[in-house]
């Protein structure tokens, strides 16, 4: 494709090159696509490459042996408090997952339904809060649920309680509440775009046909509607399993993540090689768990039509 | 597709019932963060209930501290040159999948695409990874660059969704009235594409200005905003600066959306339909 791993310097070569440039839309294309392209192969292939060679590497002190070995994955699948740590973090966005997408659903029907006038605005209210600091968001929850916090205090002023509540915070249930909070744009958004494509002379028919209003949305717009729900929970439950912030911010000793044994491992005990074997491995169990997911969701579609 | 009846338009409208759900869905969303602003003024070094009294000091002290406006001129540095960079990178590559049909280009689009389906530890880590091995020193460039390949997928929809609906005969038009290529470029394609750009770049410098665990991963000795305030979580007494910092940047973010939203809007229909 380019100019120099030709070897020809044969006159009327550029000239025919040039030609084949002018005709050919994959070679112009290509051209305005490479920046870009040739960006994110080194910020994002090869480092993503390279974090899977580190995994058969082995940390000798502060060298790194690189002598092909499989006994990281061997640590990190012999270790139990990692598969500890693994199982609680599925649990935790499965349930971040569950809550959000059944939050977000009713929502995203009202605006594909229900608005009338300036879908827009509500569109934009629902976006607002993806764009703004994650950090200082889940920083927010820890100011609410904290045991000198805002619930605790405004409860107890108000006389309601005599104790602050000290399930409230350092637990699994205010990383879901963050966190739930966290992603609800990712799951709206999806879910809105498949219900607006509905076309409603579908509705029309069904109704025709005789059936009523939960009838027609059982077996006509939830069906239909269910790429956007798919596509919601992958975009909640995939990120999740790799969140930071949120555990260790509110999540105290009970709430903690893969991603906090991760950056313990890459920052603090400089084991590198089992840092990228645990991290490569929880990945990929949560990829067959996605996979999993998918064509369950599939087989559930078949059964309702 | 036939064009819907007006009884067809009503189908599947939601009862009153749904509109309260939303509502306090929306009072879910925006309450728990407005109570950042509300406990800024409070003069209380506890963030608890009753309200002590109106104090602006917690923002003085913040906009005092030496550390912390060196972390945000390091913010707004990477966030610029990161979102700039973004959208160039994205101007270009939307105007190849949207104006050429390629061989591979689903690949292409989807490795580009792909940092916003992998968990940001992942991206942290992998990146640390590469500059060890380059013997890159970390510091604010390497947090730069790990900005960049987060901005691009952003810029790419972004501005792919602009040029999407762009009428290509409108530039062979003007072509064909004799502007040069350089000419048409400024007077038809640039006037159209200048939403989307402006729009990018915004969006592109929010999700810089406030991303933490690429930079918590690949910073030197000097930190960026986020990395800074996580820095002071620690620390109770410092609890009410953040909070005057963090309601400061929530508010300027949430402008900052709007008007990309917005201009992102201008020239296109979508106001009317919503986003398809």
């Amino acid at each position: 494709m380019t100019a120099s791993s030709a070897p020809s310097t044969a006159p009327g070569f550029f000239d025919r090159l040039r030609a084949f440039y002018l005709r050919s839309d994959a070679a112009k294309g290509y051209v305005l696509l490479s920046p870009v392209m040739i960006t994110m192969v080194i910020l994002l292939a090869a480092p993503l490459i390279l974090l899977v060679v580190y995994s058969f590497w082995t940390q000798v002190g502060l060298q790194v042996d690189t002598t092909f070995t499989t006994d990281r994955y061997n640590d990190v699948l012999g270790k139990q408090s990692y598969h500890d740590i693994f199982w609680r973090t599925i649990g935790t966005s499965s349930l971040v997952t569950l809550v959000t997408v059944g939050l977000a659903y009713p929502m995203a029907y009202y605006v594909a339904f229900g608005v009338k006038k300036y879908k827009f605005v509500w569109l934009i209210l629902l976006t607002i809060p993806f764009w703004t600091s994650y950090l200082l968001r889940a920083f927010a929850w820890k100011v609410i649920l904290g045991f000198n916090g805002v619930i605790n205090s405004g409860l107890m002023t108000l006389g309601v309680i005599q104790e602050p509540l000290e399930f409230l915070l350092y637990n699994q249930t205010a990383v879901v509440i963050t966190l739930a909070h966290a992603y609800a744009a990712f799951a709206i958004l999806p879910i809105y775009v498949s219900l607006e494509k509905i076309d409603r002379t579908l509705l029309e028919a069904a109704a025709d046909l005789g059936d009523g209003a939960w009838a027609r949305f059982w077996r006509v717009t939830f069906p239909l509607s269910l790429p956007g729900v798919i596509g919601a929970s992958l975009l909640i439950f995939v990120p999740t399993t790799g969140d930071y912030v949120t555990p260790q911010l509110v999540g105290g000793p009970t709430g903690q993540m893969i991603a906090y044994s991760i950056q313990v491992l890459f920052l603090k005990v400089g084991d590198w090689p089992l840092g990228a074997a645990l991290a490569l491995s929880s990945m990929a169990a949560v990829g067959i768990l996605v996979m999993l997911f998918v064509t369950a969701m599939q087989l559930a579609v078949r059964q309702i039509r | 597709m036939t064009k819907p009846t007006r009884a067809a338009k009503r189908m599947g409208d939601p009862g009153g019932f749904l509109a309260i759900f939303a509502l306090a869905y929306l009072l879910f969303l925006y309450v728990p963060v407005l109570f950042l602003p509300v406990f800024s003024f409070n003069d209380s070094i506890f963030v608890t209930f009753p309200l002590k009294g109106f104090t602006t000091k917690w923002y003085e002290q913040a906009f005092a501290d030496q550390d912390m406006l060196r972390a945000l001129t390091a913010s707004l540095q990477v966030g610029a040159i990161a979102s700039v960079t973004a959208t160039i990178l994205g101007l270009l590559g939307a105007k190849a999948v949207t104006r050429y049909r390629m061989p591979g280009q689903n690949v292409v689009t989807g490795l580009i695409m792909m940092p916003l389906f992998i968990p940001e530890i992942m991206l942290g880590i992998a990146l640390l990874i590469l500059v060890n091995t380059l013997f890159i020193p970390l510091g604010l460039f390497t947090i730069t660059i790990g900005h960049i390949m987060l901005c691009t997928p952003f810029a790419m929809a972004v501005l792919t969704s602009r040029l999407d609906g762009f009428d290509k005969s409108l530039e062979e038009a003007s072509m064909d009235l004799g502007e040069s290529p350089w000419m048409t470029f400024w007077r038809v394609t640039f006037p159209l594409v200048a939403p989307g750009i402006i729009s990018s770049m915004l969006l592109s410098f929010i999700v810089s200005f406030d991303e933490f665990l690429l930079s918590f991963f690949l910073q030197g000795q000097q930190p960026t905003l986020p990395v800074y305030i996580w820095s002071q979580l620690r620390f109770p007494n410092k609890l009410p600066g953040v909070l005057a910092l963090g309601a400061v940047i929530l508010i300027v973010s949430c402008i900052l959306v709007v008007i990309a939203e917005w201009v992102r809007q201008i020239g296109t229909d979508e106001r009317k339909v919503g986003v398809a």
